[in-house]
C-alpha cells in the first residue's frame, strides 16, 4: 500500500470536511484512477465531484498536476511520476478558473 | 409563539431568516455552503427541522445536503442521479437529438407524510425519489421515457425539471413542470404520466401552438383544500386549471404583462393568487422599473399592484419561478426573493412589504415554513 498526497480545491475540502493535504492509501500501481479511486473511498461525499459518475471522465472544469506537469489530459491508468508516488509530492485537483 | 423560518437558495450559498409570528424582525444564518449555487432549499411538512438542499456548480456538479435540526448543521447524502434504463434523447435547441445528460437538481419536494421520501427534478428532466432521507435516488422512469419525451426541447435555462406538486389529499397524484415540455400527471405515484397541457397555447414559440407538448410552463401552485384547482404561470399567459390539469384556461386579465415567473396562492384564500409580473422574455425585470406583486382575490382576470414598501421606481430585478413562497399564519405572509439579492417580506397577505434582507446573492429561491 502506498501513501499518496492528494491536495484539494478549498470547495471540497470543506465538502470533506479536511484542512489541509490528504493522505490516501493505493494499492498495486499509482495512475490517476487508483488514486483517485482510494480519494473517493475514503471520502465518498467527492463521488461524482472530481470525476462523472456515468462515465468516470474527468468534469471539465478540474485540472490534475504532478509538479508542474499538467496531467489533466493523460490516460487515467497511466503511471503518475515518482515524486506523487513517492509521497514527495501531492497530486494537485484544481478547480479551473472560468466564470470571468 | 409561532415563527417562520425562511429557508433562501442563492447564486453563492444557502441562507436561513427566522422570525417571530409578528413577521417584523428577521435573523439572518448563513450562507451555508458559500460559493455553490443552491437552486433550492426545502423543509419536510411531516417534521420541519428535516431540510434539504441542492447545491451545485459547474465545477463540481451536484451535491445534496440533509439537515436534521432545522439548518443548523447539514450532512452531504446521495448524489447518485442516474438515468435507468437507456438515456435516450430529447432535441437541442437547434432541433437536433441530443442525449439527457444529468446537470443539476433544480427542486426537491419532500413528502406531506414522510420526512425520509423526497422528490427531486432534474436537468435534464426527470424526476427522481429517495425513500432513505436522501441517500439513494431512485429514478421514477415513465417520465422520462414517455412517448413524446423524444420531442421534449429545453428552455433558455435548460430542460429542466423545476416543479413538484404532491396531491394534498392523494399520494398518488403527482403533478410535475417542464422547461419548455409542459405539464404532465401521474395518478399512480409516478409510475405513468400523460401530457396536461390542453388550453395552453404558445403562439410564435412552437410551430403548432396548441401542441400536447412544448410548452414553456414557469411555475404552477394550488391551494391545498382544492386540488383541481391549479394556478400557472406560463413563459406568457397566466393560467388557471379547474380539473387538475385537464384543461386549462387563460386569467391574466389585466396585468400589466402576463410574462413572469413565480405564481402563490394565499394559505385561507383558495381564489387569492399573487404574481409577479416581468416585462418580457428578453427583458427580465419589472414593466416601469416598478416592483409590483398582483393579487387576485377572485382566481384570475382581476388584478390589483400591491405596492407599499417597494421600490417603485429604478428596479430591474428579476423574480425567479422558485423565489415566492407563503406562510400559513393568519394573516398569511407572502415573501419573494430577488435577482438583486433581497428577500421582501409581507406580514399581511401582500398589503405591506419590507426587506427581510437585502444584499444577498442572486436569489434562486425562497420556501417558508410556519413553525409552531
Amino acid at each position: 500500500m502506498t501513501s499518496v498526497r492528494v491536495r484539494l480545491p478549498a470547495q471540497l475540502r470543506d465538502l470533506a470536511g479536511v484542512g489541509g493535504e490528504v493522505r490516501v492509501g493505493v494499492a498495486g500501481t499509482v495512475t490517476l484512477r487508483s488514486v483517485l479511486d482510494a480519494l473517493e473511498e475514503q471520502f465518498p461525499v467527492l463521488k461524482g465531484t472530481v470525476r462523472d459518475r456515468v462515465t468516470a471522465k474527468r468534469r471539465a472544469f478540474i485540472r490534475f498536476f504532478a509538479g508542474e506537469t499538467d496531467l489533466s489530459n493523460a490516460s487515467a491508468d497511466a503511471v503518475l511520476p515518482d515524486a506523487v508516488a513517492g509521497g514527495r509530492e501531492p497530486l494537485v485537483v484544481v478547480g479551473a478558473m472560468a466564470g470571468g | 409563539m409561532s415563527g417562520v423560518r425562511l429557508l433562501v437558495g442563492t447564486r453563492k450559498g444557502a441562507f436561513v431568516l427566522t422570525s417571530d409570528g409578528k413577521r417584523e424582525r428577521w435573523e439572518v444564518e448563513g450562507p451555508h455552503f458559500g460559493g455553490w449555487e443552491i437552486y433550492h432549499v426545502n423543509g419536510s411538512p411531516a417534521q420541519p427541522d428535516r431540510l434539504y438542499a441542492s447545491q451545485s456548480n459547474g465545477w463540481f456538479g451536484q451535491v445534496v445536503q440533509r439537515s436534521d435540526d432545522g439548518g443548523r448543521t447539514w450532512q452531504a447524502v446521495g448524489n447518485d442521479f442516474a438515468y435507468q434504463g437507456e438515456a435516450g434523447t430529447h432535441l437541442w435547441y437547434d432541433g437536433t437529438p441530443r442525449p439527457w445528460e444529468f446537470t443539476r437538481i433544480w427542486h426537491l419536494e419532500p413528502s406531506r407524510l414522510d420526512p425520509d421520501t423526497v422528490y427531486a427534478g432534474a436537468q435534464d428532466a426527470a424526476l427522481f425519489r429517495s425513500t432513505d432521507g436522501g441517500q439513494r435516488w431512485e429514478e421514477l422512469t415513465g417520465l422520462r421515457q414517455h412517448a413524446t419525451a423524444p420531442a421534449w426541447q429545453p428552455g433558455a435555462g435548460g430542460l429542466c425539471l423545476h416543479t413538484i406538486l404532491l396531491g394534498p389529499d392523494d399520494p398518488s397524484r403527482i403533478l410535475v413542470a417542464i422547461s419548455a415540455a409542459g405539464v404532465f400527471r401521474s395518478d399512480d405515484a409516478g409510475g405513468t404520466w400523460r401530457p396536461a397541457n390542453r388550453g395552453l397555447s404558445s403562439e410564435g414559440v412552437i410551430a403548432d401552438p396548441d401542441a400536447d407538448v412544448g410548452h414553456c410552463v414557469h411555475k404552477i401552485a394550488l391551494h391545498p383544500s382544492r386540488p383541481d384547482v391549479l394556478f400557472m404561470q406560463k413563459h406568457w399567459d397566466v393560467m388557471r386549471s379547474d380539473d387538475g390539469a385537464q384543461s386549462w384556461h387563460e386569467v391574466s386579465g389585466d396585468l400589466p404583462s402576463d410574462f413572469g415567473f413565480a405564481i402563490g396562492v394565499h394559505a385561507h384564500e383558495p381564489e387569492t393568487v399573487y404574481v409577479v409580473p416581468i416585462k418580457s422574455d428578453s427583458e427580465h425585470y419589472p414593466p416601469e422599473g416598478k416592483l409590483r406583486v398582483y393579487r387576485t382575490r377572485t382566481g384570475g382576470n382581476e388584478w390589483e399592484p400591491l405596492t407599499r414598501g417597494l421600490p417603485q421606481s429604478n428596479c430591474y430585478v428579476d423574480v425567479l419561478r422558485d423565489a415566492m413562497t407563503i406562510d400559513s399564519l393568519e394573516p398569511c405572509g407572502v415573501y419573494f426573493g430577488t435577482t438583486g439579492g433581497q428577500v421582501y417580506a409581507s406580514a399581511d397577505a401582500g398589503d405591506n412589504w419590507s426587506a427581510a434582507v437585502q444584499d444577498l446573492p442572486p436569489v434562486l429561491s425562497v420556501e417558508a415554513q410556519t413553525l409552531p
